[in-house]
């Protein structure tokens, strides 16, 4: 866990990045630091690996201060991805992922054996391996920048925008990326970001700050959609938050209709629609909304684990599960 | 003028006293100790400056107020002050390898990306490890232009010793030159400009041995 204790961080000339600052961060979870800019965000991330210290107040892992502990050494025990990627273009994608191994002392030859392995795990082969950073894409060296991360298997992360210089469609794919890796391996991870649909995708906790390096909110994704504390926060999590907040919603309570209502339903000779979109039971109400808004027959089609249609849902039927929904939890 | 003292085969003799191997070497000998005393000077001063930017005008400035500086008169100054020697020569030449040097390591190191660094930083690398691994590496292409620019000036240079009655190449002309020998001085002349084309690739030989792949403007590699 990492605790921030009522942290201030004042610059030279008087300006407040952060102010009077305290929060959790749970174990296992990835908490996303979020906010416009000048917010505090980005100075609160790096008081975690003391790229920054602050002017007064505590930060604590695991109930020990950062302040004193071995800068060098706490940084090694933290993950620290950075926007760009920031890799070292003199070293090849293997030996920037060797890196902190190599720093903590483990043979070359080894560090590169691991590295091989995790460059495997962020989706990039073997061939990458021996080309320089030059040689890579911005999402690829977005994700070398995550190997070499998490090359020392440290239980801490510290990620600031590391997804915010690729364009929209590799971002897509990282944040996919980053889901699983973080299902699998489970790290602390704090984030930082501007954009609020990456911090209710990625996070676990929601720390909104506001300008002036203040706190505004922290709650679970759901939390601050549903229940946002000001109008500030409101403002922020976006008009649509009502729609966005459906992405929590399951479609598999949704009653369907089946096939045959729709008289003119395509299926090929398997039973899979054609020319509709289709969701299955472990999909969020959200897609099925939009997929209902999209269709000119105003219908979204629901497939089994196969692909296979096994029934209908209208527009109206979607409407009529969120009025009943909203009965049963006022 | 001819050629005809520098195809003599008689003074390309090895052990000759005064032939020109041996000039060649002592000539050299000159170039290295002043390429090296400069660079213990200047680098470390280039690097602190581009580190840490404190003092940025002297960098600048030293760098041209030292391509400015002749350095005949320079060494006839220490001359004056210090004697006949080998050292008012290797300070007047030392003092031509300052200015590239200086202004190289500090360019190098201000033109870093800083994002870099503070990802170097961010992993726990100590500022000698930064320093060394990251910064240096990475400032390497321009320190390494600095230095053969240095290299170049001071062979061509390098001939002043004769002036104060030391070896080297500048023996060739200045004798020459005093018993109105002109294929002497030809000679001279000629083995100069071959040893400083030489010495130039010979350095970047060493500056692409030296120098990350990773660093080039376009690099290849498989792909």
């Amino acid at each position: 866990m990492i605790t921030f204790e009522d942290v201030v961080k004042v610059y030279p000339g008087g300006s407040t990045a952060v102010d009077h600052l305290s929060l959790e961060l749970p174990t296992g979870k990835t908490t996303v630091l979020v906010g416009p800019s000048g917010c505090g965000k980005t100075t609160s991330l790096r008081m975690i690996n003391r790229m920054v210290r602050p002017t007064s107040g505590r930060v604590l892992i695991d109930g020990r201060d950062v302040a004193e502990q071995d800068e060098a050494l706490l940084r090694r025990g933290i993950g620290y991805v950075i926007q760009h990627a920031g890799l070292f273009p003199h070293r090849t994608v293997l030996d920037n992922v060797a890196t902190v191994p190599m720093l903590l002392g483990c043979t070359r030859k080894q560090a590169r054996t691991d590295a091989l392995g995790l460059l495997e795990r962020v989706g990039l082969s073997a061939e990458f391996a021996k080309r320089y950073p030059a040689q890579l894409s911005g999402g690829q060296q977005q994700r070398v920048g995550v190997a070499r991360a998490l090359a020392a298997d440290p239980p801490i992360m510290v990620m600031d925008e590391p997804f915010s210089a690729v364009d929209p469609v590799v971002r897509e794919g990282l944040h996919r990326e980053f889901l699983r890796l973080q299902k699998d391996l489970g790290k602390t991870i704090a984030m930082v970001t501007h954009d609020i649909d990456e911090a209710i995708k990625l996070g676990d906790v929601v720390a909104i700050f506001r300008q002036g390096g203040r706190l505004a909110q922290v709650g679970t994704p759901r939390e601050v959609l549903a229940n946002p504390a000001d109008d500030f926060v409101a403002e922020f999590v976006g008009r649509d938050r009502g729609l966005r907040s459906l992405s929590f919603e399951s479609a598999a309570d949704l009653p369907v209709r089946p096939l045959s209502e729709v008289g003119d339903l395509a299926l090929d000779d398997a039973g899979r629609p054609v020319g509709y979109g289709s969701f299955t039971r472990a999909d969020s109400l959200r897609l099925v909304t939009d997929l209902a808004i999209i269709s000119p027959a105003g219908i979204a089609v629901r497939v089994d684990a196969e692909g296979v249609a096994d029934g209908v849902v209208r527009h109206h039927d979607l409407v009529d599960h969120l009025a009943a929904r909203r009965r049963e939890q006022p | 003028m001819n050629l005809s003292y520098l195809f003599d085969a008689a003074h390309w003799d090895p052990t000759l006293s005064g032939g020109i191997p041996q000039l060649i070497l002592s000539h050299l000998g000159y170039v290295a100790l002043a390429l090296l005393i400069g660079t213990v000077i200047a680098l470390p001063a280039g690097l602190y400056i581009g580190h840490t930017g404190r003092g940025s005008f002297l960098a600048i400035n030293a760098g041209n107020a030292g391509r400015s500086l002749p350095t005949l008169g320079l060494l006839m100054l220490m001359v004056t002050l210090l004697g006949l020697g080998l050292t008012p020569v290797l300070i007047a030449l030392s003092v031509l390898v300052i200015p590239p040097v200086l202004t190289s390591a500090y360019a190098g190191m201000r033109s870093l990306d800083q994002r870099v660094v503070d990802a170097a930083r961010g992993m726990g690398m100590r500022p000698w490890q930064v320093l060394t691994r990251v910064e240096l590496p990475m400032a390497l292409p321009v320190l390494m232009s600095g230095f053969r620019s240095a290299a170049l000036q001071v062979v061509a240079t390098a001939t002043v010793a004769a002036a104060v009655g030391l070896s080297g190449l500048g023996r060739l002309l200045i004798d020459g030159l005093a018993v109105n020998d002109y294929s002497r001085v030809l000679a001279g002349a000629i083995v100069v400009a071959v040893l400083a084309v030489g010495l130039d690739l010979l350095l970047a030989l060493v500056q692409r041995w030296v120098v990350s792949p990773g660093l080039n403007p376009s690099p290849k590699g498989p792909s």
